[in-house]
């Protein structure tokens, strides 16, 4: 499927060739239309391939953990990411692609792909400042405070937000790994990586304008 | 520690056959008929969701509104959602493909609740909205809370209540609530409090106030006593009488954590 995906002919970036991974965890054509919309060229797959000759690998998804990790054994794609990892390969996560790279999730008990060491844990009866329950799953706009600088973040102002829907999120076992906290009742990992992978629990393919910054840097980005 | 995530405001659009209805005022380079100019318009206004109501009457001219959700999609970067006409798992495969974010199912899912399960299995709690209609009713053993779901656009009392629906949609597996007063909708005098406070602290997915908002006074009442996660708008905004920065400055004003960056 190859939805909102367009080639812009004047572009010079016309070589980078982004592959976002298919791995039938919702609909992707939100995140193609973005990265369309910033004028690289995209394609949605689940072709090994395809991924390993790509320039670089966005990996979405939206769902549950057990059945994002069931599909991505069935369709040959755990170690496509695991090498693509490995190879130095630019590589962004998103919301459940975040949650499936860390080495484990409470959401049905799964063990996920462990490129970041960690555990995906459920919110669980958090309240606010006033002591009222707060709503689970945590959907909304919400600001993020980054930790150190990184490329991918540049030009984020304190008073940008982002768009976030989970009920899960992502608590790294190395403190090095948290590049950028939100907080919601509790501080947790908004945005996570190390070395090629930048992940973040937010979407930024739905936060508007910083949201797209962080597409386009993501796009341009060379990990040393 | 405080929670620092925003109350949303939700511009509301009917659209009928592919046209923005209502009376709109808009500045001279908003073509007021068509949902995408008027998409683009909002999202670079600092809505924060849109809801798009498809008010279309006959069958056969709904596949015009699946076009229309697909361009809003190539427009717009911000979440929105499609309700009207959502009868079948398939309708909402439909709109989902096209690019929409959520759905929203109403009468469809009165008459049938499997419809709510089977959309969450299959597409996450987080894309399916329930919307309901609540009308104000006298306390009984049918409708202890004393708000009675109505349907087919207020036509028709259902005997549920109110109170009992919103638990056992979220049960079903909502994700969201949409909840409109039909006392209030239309009269520009504000949400209705008391509903949208009961419904919101008994459940435990984020509520959408809907109905009555007429002046951004209203706004603030509901996400404060009305403790909505999230107001829906529409003549206050299609009117052009507001503009959703001045009605974030105004909710900022009063203490309402909003998105003021955008």
């Amino acid at each position: 499927m190859a939805a909102g995906c367009s080639d812009r002919s004047n572009n010079p970036m016309m070589s980078n060739m982004i592959a976002i991974v298919d791995y039938e965890a919702g609909n992707l054509t939100s995140v193609a239309r973005a990265v369309a919309h910033i004028g690289y060229r995209c394609a949605v797959t689940q072709n090994i391939d395809e991924i390993q000759n790509a320039d670089r690998i966005i990996f979405p998804g939206v769902g549950a953990a057990g059945a994002a990790m069931e599909s991505l054994r069935r369709l040959g794609l755990y170690h496509a990411l695991a090498r693509a990892f490995a190879d130095g390969k630019p590589i962004l996560g998103i919301c459940l692609g975040t949650q499936v790279i860390m080495g484990f999730s409470e959401e049905d008990q799964t063990p996920c792909l462990g490129l970041i060491p960690g555990t995906v844990r459920a919110f669980k009866k958090i309240c606010d400042s006033d002591g009222s329950r707060l709503k689970i799953p945590h959907m909304g706009w919400n600001s993020i405070q980054a930790r150190s600088a990184h490329p991918v973040l540049a030009d984020v102002r304190d008073t940008d937000e982002f768009y976030f829907v989970h009920g899960y999120y992502p608590d790294p076992d190395v403190d090095r790994h948290i590049l950028a906290l939100t907080e919601y009742g509790i501080p947790f990992a908004s945005v996570i990586g190390e070395r090629n992978l930048i992940a973040t629990q937010f979407h930024p393919e739905k936060s508007g304008r910083p949201g797209l910054k962080i597409l386009e840097n993501f796009c341009t980005w060379q990990p040393c | 520690m405080a929670t620092m995530l925003s109350k949303r405001i939700i511009p509301c659009l009917d659209v009928r056959e592919g046209k923005t209805t209502k009376g709109v005022r808009f500045e001279d380079n908003v073509d007021i008929g068509d949902p995408v100019e008027m998409a683009r318009f909002y999202y670079e206004g600092g809505a924060d969701e849109l809801v798009f109501y498809d008010i279309t009457a006959s069958h056969e001219k709904r596949g015009i509104m699946i076009d229309v959700v697909r361009r809003v999609a190539e427009t717009i970067f911000i979440p929105f959602s499609v309700g009207g006409g959502i009868g079948s798992v398939e309708d909402m495969r439909q709109a989902l493909l096209a690019g929409a974010e959520k759905v929203s199912v109403n009468s469809a899912a009165v008459r049938d609740p499997r419809i709510i399960s089977q959309g969450a299995r299959i597409f996450g709690n987080q894309c399916i909205v329930l919307g309901m209609d609540a009308k104000k009713v006298e306390k009984t053993r049918k409708t202890p809370s004393g708000y009675e779901i109505v349907i087919d656009g207020g036509r028709v009392y259902t005997g549920l209540d109110a109170l009992k629906w919103a638990q056992k949609a979220q049960e079903l597996g909502a994700g969201e609530i949409c909840l409109n007063s039909i006392d209030a909708d239309g009269t520009q005098d504000g949400y209705e409090l008391q509903l949208t406070e009961m419904i919101s602290t008994r459940v435990d997915i984020p509520v959408i106030a809907s109905g009555g908002a007429g002046v951004p006074l209203h706004l603030l009442q509901a996400l404060t006593q009305g403790k909505a996660d999230a107001v829906l708008i529409a003549s206050m905004v299609h009117l052009g009488t507001y503009s959703i920065a001045e009605i974030k400055s105004f909710l900022s004003a009063g203490g309402v954590k909003v998105r003021s960056s955008w």
